[in-house]
């Protein structure tokens, strides 16, 4: 019926004696983090579902905060070279600004620390891994929150 | 007038036969024998064969005529079972539903086991996480009447219509081994896992969907799924896989506000 062309594989004769039999098998490769009877453990309560929510509502209002934010500085009025001390402390004289860049700094770094915690979720298989890896990325997240909010709330224009 | 006879049809046509239907078709299977190797290795075969035959039947030519080690499930062999997912040219099919003809003849089929679980043998998987995944589920009725039922439960067209899709689920994991979240971490609960609670968490009958739900609500529940769409892709039954699990997702939404 028809010819049997193998190529040099692993099964069938090879040279010297394969040193794994039917009683000293080769090991298997398992996938990270098998699912058994024990896991994974019952979380109770909504976090990942409003993790979800707030992701999407996020999404929507920083689709407006960001577009408007960037055809502000960038477009509008002389573009990039207006941007100067004077300017931010123009425009962060009016409450109006000072809610807006606010609100896209919180909304901005928690969607992305939220995003790059289910990246990590999905990406990294050993738990050491994840345990520094969400350490870094929390740290991180929560210093410019910190930092930028305490900044927006005390500018003082007349600084020198 | 002589009796047909079926002996000639059978037998194997004549090279450059020009009424030939068959053609001649390179299978490059993935074999992992753990007796013999700790590598996975390719291997080809070269096969005539019908392009209107499936892939299963090419890979009964080379385990019945070629290479008996060669190790692959299969059990109905007509597309209900679920036994014969496997990774045919990089995507999830069931070797008994697809053709020959449909997969590109001209260059080599490769053929794979599904991702995500480990191989025992050539293309044979442990399927164990994956079923695991699907009794953490219930897939079974649940009903708060401890009472033998005196009659059948009813129920209207309407509602066997709301859960229709999933039921037609066969259980194969062409789904759950295409999903690029269950690779990474097999503690996801998977498409396939969902589809089947989908399947009970909107029968009118049921009465514990509210538990289900609280199931999938968990840290390896729907909120992991990506929309990567690979689940419905995967399908060999055409289910909306990807769409259950929005259907959950809005289900558990709308539960809470």
């Amino acid at each position: 019926m028809s010819t049997t062309e193998t190529t040099p594989a692993g099964i069938g004769p090879v040279e010297g004696a394969s040193v794994f039999t039917a009683d000293n098998p080769a090991p298997v490769i398992e996938p990270p983090r098998k699912r058994t009877k024990k896991t994974p453990k019952s979380t109770r309560g909504n976090f990942e579902m409003y993790g979800w929510l707030f992701m999407r509502l996020s999404g929507v209002v920083l689709v407006v905060l960001v577009l408007g934010h960037l055809l502000i500085q960038l477009v509008l009025d002389g573009g990039v070279s207006k941007i100067g001390f004077a300017f931010v402390a123009g425009r962060w004289a009016s409450p109006f600004w000072q809610v807006w860049d606010l609100l896209m700094l919180w909304l901005a770094m928690l969607h992305g620390a939220n995003g790059l915690r289910t990246v990590i979720n999905d990406y990294a298989e050993r738990a050491n891994t994840r345990l520094w890896l969400k350490g870094l990325l929390y740290t991180a997240t929560v210093f410019t929150i910190l930092l930028g909010t305490l900044v927006i709330f005390t500018f003082d224009p007349n600084i020198r | 007038m002589a009796t047909p006879v079926l002996d000639k049809a059978d037998a194997t046509p004549e090279p450059g036969f020009a009424d030939s239907p068959y053609i001649t078709v390179t299978f490059r299977v993935r074999r992992f024998n753990p007796e013999v190797s700790a590598e996975a290795t390719w291997q080809d075969f070269q096969l005539e064969i019908d392009p209107k035959e499936r892939v299963l039947d090419g890979l009964h030519k080379i385990k019945w005529d070629l290479d008996g080690t060669l190790t692959f499930r299969r059990s109905c062999a007509h597309g209900i079972c679920g036994s014969d997912a496997m990774r045919i040219n990089g995507k999830n099919r069931l070797a008994c539903k697809t053709l020959i003809k449909d997969i590109n003849p001209e260059k080599p089929i490769t053929i794979e086991p599904i991702k995500g679980l480990t191989v025992l043998k050539d293309l044979v998987v442990d399927m164990e996480p994956f079923f695991q995944a699907y009794r953490d589920v219930m897939p079974f009725l649940i009903t708060k009447d401890t009472n033998e039922p005196t009659r059948e439960r009813l129920q209207s067209a309407e509602d066997r219509e709301r859960f229709d899709d999933t039921t037609k689920c066969i259980l194969c994991a062409a789904c759950t081994s295409s999903c690029p979240v269950f690779w990474n971490d097999g503690q996801y609960f998977g498409p396939a896992a969902i589809v089947n609670a989908h399947r009970f968490i909107f029968d009118s009958r049921d009465e514990a969907g509210e538990q289900r739900l609280e199931i999938l609500n968990d840290r390896d529940g729907v909120w992991r799924c990506r929309t990567t769409f690979n689940c419905t892709d995967a399908c060999p039954r055409g289910i909306e896989v990807t769409k259950a699990i929005a259907e959950v997702k809005r289900a558990l939404i709308t539960r809470r506000f």
